[in-house]
């Protein structure tokens, strides 16, 4: 019963009485870095790390954490200007960068590597030496049978056999001969050490990649308007993080243009009425110097082209707004992407127009692809889609903030320096745009015009097509993946084995009596978890007798005729 | 598919939930009999004074070693193999606990009808919010419970395989249920059937691991005192309220088997981690965000892995090593109810 007997150093198997008196020998430095080294790659200490690695980790999903929602911490501060501040020397906001998680890894990774390289060598080691001798009394060890072989038999020849029937099982062999006993000692199951070893090894390439990896790709992220077309090129992107050893030349100048985006509602299912059920981008991406491609991207189903991976992030209306000067002049018009407020899409734009009419413009736009009015006479959209489209503008006049040289968001408007015209307490209200509908700005500043996408179908009761929409695209460069994805693979590969390959030792031994009759005894040595053992030795003897019976009457038949 | 169709259909799964769950609660009473007939026979026989060798028995030194077995034995499946009776007193089949297992497979095959449906409703996979996850999740569990039985006989654990699972479906039903509803575009991938489904199949074999870790803790604290006793008078007195642990396997068989049930959880859930990385990395442009969800996947890894090395490592296996597979399972049940539920972060589908 090999693996369900506990070995003596069992946890819960008596303690022996403590040595005392074991006097240690003083050591110099390098002894202690060698107790040190001992200490960081013994099992035991893996075990420690491992624990702390579980326990640390566990911070960073109570408190948000800066790269995944960096929001979330913003938010976070405010809530809890006390403790927050505390908590950011703690690295609580950066765990898995943290000093303290790093250091809890790495240390855990030198473990590992430590523990490994030798028991690799022991390993090819033991890939090369033959099974050991077999022991003088299999008695005391696993699946023990013993026979009687059949009459006749030869001690030799039955071990010869044995051989046989333990090298067709995969075992390898050695056998052992005597005047008065022969024997067959075998070893099967290196598998499992070699996929321990692969396996482990395989982490730490993981872990290499993973820390390396990034450092040699670049991610960047663009909002494209229906019909707009980028260029793979650094001064294109909205915003871009390169790697630490990314060269921005190497960037490949492909186009990508949004030719259109689809989405479909769902209509008929009331209980989930309006839930979106498939967002695509209709895409033409054109390499340089050679022709167009179609192509699509989906939520799940990033466009993989040019050594780059296109992802679909986002995605909303971008209402198309013209504003005219009072002579006629049109000084702003641009399809402007409007950031999604709730489900149902109602949507919060910004209009910034700096040059070309008395005064500098501003205007913060709601959209409301279904406008609905809510009893207290708020407007708010009832459904995503275009249904029943409004445009709702508040117009602020002064100092955008755009000479001082400070880089402002598109998204956003600094109404400190503004003085607001529409809207809010001016007692003006609101200017209410619906597509193709035109209105005077306060102070006889101009005309502001919501454009119409397709007039001719508005006309006829259908706005689907009245305002474009955008998708915003993230668009990576990773070379290291195709490595993760081979490592995760040998990690799998190393687990199949490592853990359900037995590695067992079988001994045949064959005795001559002192009547010349020969007894066998069959037994194994599970080395790790193998509760197929005795099950395994029980086949080894029934194959092995088999074989002899059908020898024997091949032998005996001439003799009894 | 018509949507009144789909509305009747998804009632008719419910009527098939609720009735899985009145007979899952009546297997459960069956096999909680079945454990009180266990102990008053353990009761009856040491009243009679037939208890001699229990602690020689039961302390898990017992092996055959040194014994001829003259090939008796086929070859068994690694689960089952040397699934022994080295229970201290041996205990066939009652009554009780075959109308257990009965039952159980009758709610089971009410089970499974009722995740059908539910999946033929919404035209998709069933695992698509906490509701469903719950309902296919939990069939899992059975499933594998039941599939684990025809090799090894673990009907003991039914009281607990049935009370989790009839536990975990009440929550579901009266907490997580929604109404049938399209997959969101976020959600329509291949990568949902094998993910969720791999990751399901890790929990039905974690929990197994874990009953088995817990009756481990139980038995080993049953053979210590039998062994400390130094009357057998003694020992029968101070075990009585659990008292049908004699005829359970040793405490050294329930570790094997619960090393050889999470290893397989483990593989699984190793699967289920990379899988999902691959899935993130098509649905989110990165594979691996410290997300709430992806940390506790990756804690309830490294608790296992913990586990692991638990059990090669001195002065850590037997007790020591049960309890992380304790804590690795109610990390697994945190991960489902808790994170799911009251964290923020991208896996935002319990469609609450
Ligand atoms: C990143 C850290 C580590 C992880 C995630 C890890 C994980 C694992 C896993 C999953 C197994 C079982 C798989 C198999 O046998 O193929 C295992 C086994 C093993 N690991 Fe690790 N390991 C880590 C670090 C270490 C270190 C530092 C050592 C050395 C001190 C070590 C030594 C071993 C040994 C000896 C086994 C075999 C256990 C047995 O036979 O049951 N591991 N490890």
């Amino acid at each position: 019963m090999a693996t369900l007997s506990r070995p003596s150093d069992h946890y819960d198997s008596r303690r022996e009485a403590p040595q005392t008196g074991v006097v240690q020998p003083k050591l110099g430095l390098t002894g202690w870095l060698r107790w040190f080294w001992r200490q960081l790659t013994s099992m035991r200490t893996a075990l420690f790390l491992l624990l702390m690695l579980a326990i640390a980790s566990i911070p960073g999903s109570l408190v948000p954490q800066r790269t995944s929602d960096p929001n979330g911490v913003t938010q976070y501060f405010t809530d809890h200007p006390d403790l927050a501040p505390i908590l950011d020397k703690l690295q609580a906001f950066d765990v898995y960068t943290s000093a303290w998680f790093s250091s809890i890894y790495l240390l855990l990774f030198i473990s590992l590597i430590g523990c490994v390289i030798p028991r690799t060598k022991h390993h090819f080691q033991a890939l090369r030496a033959k099974p050991p001798t077999t022991p003088a009394r299999l008695g005391r060890l696993f699946g023990f049978t013993t026979q009687d072989a059949p009459a006749h038999t030869d001690a030799r020849d039955a071990i010869t056999y044995a051989r046989t029937v333990l090298k067709s099982s995969g075992y390898r062999v050695a056998r052992f001969d005597s005047d008065t006993e022969s024997s067959v000692s075998a070893e099967r199951g290196y598998l499992r050490e070699t996929g321990n070893l692969v396996f482990h090894a395989a982490l730490v390439g993981i872990l290499i990649t993973v820390g390396f990896g990034g450092g040699y790709g670049f991610s960047g992220q663009r909002v494209l308007v229906e019909g707009q077309t980028f260029v793979n090129t650094l001064l294109a992107y909205d915003s871009f993080n390169p790697g630490r050893f990314f060269d921005d030349t190497t960037l490949d100048p492909y186009t990508l243009s949004l030719d259109d985006f689809s989405v479909s509602y769902e209509q008929r299912n009331l209980q989930a009425y309006g839930q979106p059920i498939d967002f695509t981008a209709d895409v033409t991406v054109t390499p340089k110097g050679e022709a167009a491609e179609p192509g699509a991207v989906k939520v799940n189903g990033p466009l993989r082209t040019n050594e780059t991976s296109i992802y679909l992030l986002g995605n909303g209306y971008a209402p198309t707004i013209q504003v005219t000067a009072p002579d006629g002049t049109v000084v702003f018009s641009d399809s402007v992407p409007f950031l999604p407020q709730d489900a149902n899409l109602t949507s919060l734009g910004i209009v910034k127009v700096p040059d070309g009419l008395a005064e500098q413009l501003g205007m913060i736009g709601f959209f409301y692809p279904t406008q609905d009015k809510a009893a207290s006479g708020a407007n708010f959209s009832s459904y995503p889609d275009l249904e029943y489209p409004l445009l709702t503008l508040n117009v602020y006049t002064g100092d955008l903030g755009l000479n001082a040289g400070v880089p402002t968001s598109v998204y956003a408007l600094d109404t400190d320096t503004l003085a607001q015209q529409t809207g809010g307490k001016t007692g003006v209200s609101s200017i209410e745009l619906k597509p193709g509908a035109s209105a005077e700005l306060p102070g006889g500043l101009g005309t502001v015009s919501f454009i119409d996408n397709n007039p001719a179908s508005s006309a006829a009761g259908d706005f689907t097509q009245s305002v474009p929409r955008f998708a915003s695209f993230d668009i990576h460069h990773d070379p290291t993946q195709i490595w993760l994805i081979s490592f995760s693979m040998l990690v799998l590969f190393g687990l199949f084995t490592g853990l359900l390959v037995p590695r067992r030792r079988v001994w045949v031994k064959a005795t001559i009596r002192a009547d010349g009759t020969v007894h066998l005894e069959y037994a194994g040595l599970a080395r790790g978890d193998d509760p197929a053992l005795e099950a395994a030795v029980s086949a080894v003897a029934a194959r092995h007798l088999k074989l002899l019976k059908t020898h024997q009457t091949v032998v005996a038949t001439p003799e009894s005729t | 598919m018509n949507l009144i169709d789909s509305a009747l259909l998804n009632s008719y799964s419910l009527y098939a939930l609720y009735s899985a769950m009145a007979i899952y609660a009546l297997a459960f009473i069956a096999f909680a009999v079945d454990l009180a007939r266990r102990s008053s026979a353990v009761g009856a026989i040491e009243a009679a004074d037939l208890v001699e060798t229990d602690a020689a028995s039961s302390a898990g030194f017992a092996t055959s070693a040194g014994s001829t077995i003259t090939l008796k034995r086929p070859v068994l499946s690694r689960i089952s193999a040397r699934m022994d009776d080295d229970a201290a007193l041996p205990y066939g089949r009652s009554s009780s606990l075959r109308v257990g297992v009965a039952l159980t497979v009758l709610g089971w095959a009410s089970h499974l009808a009722a995740t059908i449906m539910r999946g033929v409703a919404a035209d998709r996979v069933p695992w698509a919010n906490m509701y469903e996850f719950a309902l296919t999740g939990t069939l899992l569990i059975m499933t594998v419970f039941l599939i684990v039985l025809i090799r090894a006989d673990l009907r003991f654990l039914g009281t607990f395989v049935t009370g989790l699972v009839l536990v975990l479906l009440g929550v579901a039903a009266l907490q997580f249920y929604v109404e049938v509803a399209p997959l969101p575009p976020a959600l329509q991938s291949a990568w949902l059937v094998i993910h969720v489904f791999v990751a399901s199949l890790a929990t039905g074999m974690f929990a197994l691991g874990f009953a088995l870790s817990t009756v481990q803790l139980l038995q080993f604290r049953r053979e210590n005192r039998t062994l400390e006793a130094a009357a057998p008078r003694s020992a029968v007195a101070s075990g009585r309220r659990l008292r049908f642990l004699a005829t359970l396997p040793s405490s050294a068989t329930l570790e094997n088997l619960a090393y050889r049930i999470n290893i397989i959880g483990f593989i699984l859930w190793t699967f289920t981690l990379m899988a999902g990385s691959i899935w993130a990395e098509q649905a989110w442009g990165r594979y691996w965000g410290w997300d709430t969800k992806e940390v506790w996947t990756f804690i309830i890894w490294v608790i296992y892995a913990g586990y692991i090395h638990a059990r090669a490592t001195r002065g850590w296996r037997g007790s020591r090593s049960a309890w992380l597979a304790i804590i690795g399972f109610s990390a697994v049940m945190f991960n489902f109810g808790i994170v799911n539920v009251f964290f923020k972060g991208l896996h935002a589908y319990s469609g609450l």
